[in-house]
């Protein structure tokens, strides 16, 4: 059990270690930056592409969403329109709830026995978290837009100066960088310490979470600690994107600490179980209407069966029939 | 593939948000910004050095400022000795601009560039009158 936390932190510490050696060595420098994040772009662009096509290649030959309210029947009787849908509209509307505010994971239960009664009871700890950590995130990704374009567009300066609106401490720390923390470790935490979520964790279950509390531990020390030169990162950053990468001197061995999480973060994303991104949209129990009963749903690999009736039969074998004086329909 | 429409719009949704910062740049990236150091003051000094070594004021300049502010206005303590063991006397607009008068030129530059935008300029003016 050890195994399955100790080996993937290992790995994550063994990167850290590989990249503070090369990213203090100059000459190895354009390999820990450029060609890294080039290669982990590329694999994260067309493994994600070659993912879902693939998924999109197996058939679902019937309906199989989760019912997870009354489905449509007789008009006296309520219908769950959103938890139960069977309208393209119901769906949408579903999966808006899904991706946007994760409603599967606010109907989590925990299951206790007390005192000889077995008692389900609801717990919104694992949604909390979750809504927490995904949104900080995608704020993140969104502001570090500042390092990589020029000029710099609107929403991404208005996104950097709400999420730092509080001014405390020069450079200003941003909400989100208080949120992921707590909710990296609060996610850890609960496969840590909750038993039966420990016993079904596995290493890749842990790896993602040691590598995204590396990124966001690096990225802390990088803006408050052991500080860079800002704008040769964004000369690296701008130049890559630009297809003219140069690597300027002076950026500090944080920076490679920190981009080569990232970019292994990427990089593992297509086979990993964080290919989540595009897979919810692609899950059939989240993404078809309940119209099991109500539309005919042909299974999609069908072929027209191939029939042999008695007349080809009868013409296929006439000479033996008749030869062994068997009746015959037509002569 | 099986309802190609739609995986496909999809596709071309995440190709375009991730494909965005590559196609926004055109292929051309933007001049790393030289600040200018071409100011009388400073062209009058025998050894053109600022109060720390250049790379330290280059990357920690604002929590080097945050200190002075502190140190000034909360402790009472305008003079600063640095590692050389030279007194300077903390002030954004008598010490620092008096060299660096060219805040156009000189403190914009980094700061468009890497969108930051201080709030050093709530309380202070440039005495040599940029447009802030």
């Amino acid at each position: 059990m050890a195994a399955r936390i100790l080996f993937p932190l290992a790995v994550v510490l063994a990167i850290v270690a590989v990249a503070l050696i090369g990213g203090s060595i100059s000459f190895l420098q354009p390999l820990f930056s450029v060609a890294l994040l080039y290669v982990a772009f590329a694999i994260f662009f067309f493994g994600f592409m070659a993912k879902v096509i693939n998924w999109a290649k197996s058939p679902v030959p019937f309906r199989i969403p989760t019912t997870a309210g009354q489905e449509f029947s007789l008009p006296w009787i309520k219908w769950a329109k959103i938890d139960n849908p069977s309208t393209t509209g119901g769906v949408l509307m579903r999966m808006f709830f899904e991706v946007c505010l994760f409603r599967s994971l606010f109907r989590n239960m925990r299951t206790d026995l007390r005192s000889g009664w077995l008692i389900h009871s609801p717990t919104k700890w694992l949604w909390l978290l979750a809504l927490g950590f995904h949104y900080s995130f995608l704020i993140i990704a969104i502001r570090h837009l500042r390092l990589f374009v020029h000029p710099i567009p609107g929403f991404v300066e208005t996104l950097d100066a709400v999420d730092g609106m509080f001014q405390i401490g020069i450079p200003p720390i941003y909400l989100t960088d208080i949120t992921i923390l707590l909710c990296v470790t609060g996610l850890l935490i609960r496969r840590l310490c909750l038993p039966k979520v420990r016993f079904i964790s596995l290493a890749a279950d842990y790896f993602p979470l040691f590598l995204i509390l590396g990124i966001v531990i690096s990225g802390l020390l990088m803006r408050f600690v052991f500080r860079v030169d800002i704008t040769a990162v964004k000369a690296l950053a701008n130049g890559i994107v630009s297809f003219h990468p140069v690597v300027p001197k002076g950026i500090g061995a944080i920076f490679f600490v920190h981009l080569a999480l990232v970019c292994t973060l990427i990089a593992y994303f297509p086979f990993s179980k964080l290919m989540h991104m595009g897979g919810v949209f692609m899950s059939p129990t989240r993404n078809l209407a309940n119209t099991t009963r109500m539309a005919y749903h042909e299974n999609p690999w069908r072929k027209p069966p191939k029939f042999h009736s008695y007349e080809e039969y009868e013409d296929m074998y006439r000479e033996y029939m008749k030869e062994a004086g068997l009746p015959l329909e037509r002569e | 593939m099986y309802d190609s429409g739609k995986v496909i719009i999809g596709l071309l949704i995440f190709a375009g948000i991730f494909l965005f910062p590559f196609l926004y740049n055109h292929g051309s990236p933007a001049a790393k910004p030289k600040p200018s150091l071409d100011t009388p003051a400073i062209k009058a000094l025998p050894e053109k050095k600022c109060v720390e070594d250049t790379q330290f004021m280059i990357t920690t300049h604002m929590q080097f400022l945050n200190n002075w502010r502190d140190q000034a206005l909360r402790d009472g303590n305008r003079w600063y000795v640095n590692k050389e063991g030279k007194k300077v006397w903390i002030s954004l607009q008598n010490t620092c601009l008096k060299c660096h008068s060219n805040k156009k030129e000189f403190c914009n530059k980094c700061h468009n560039y890497a969108g930051v935008d201080p709030y050093c300029w709530d309380c202070h003016y440039d005495p040599n009158g940029s447009k802030l």
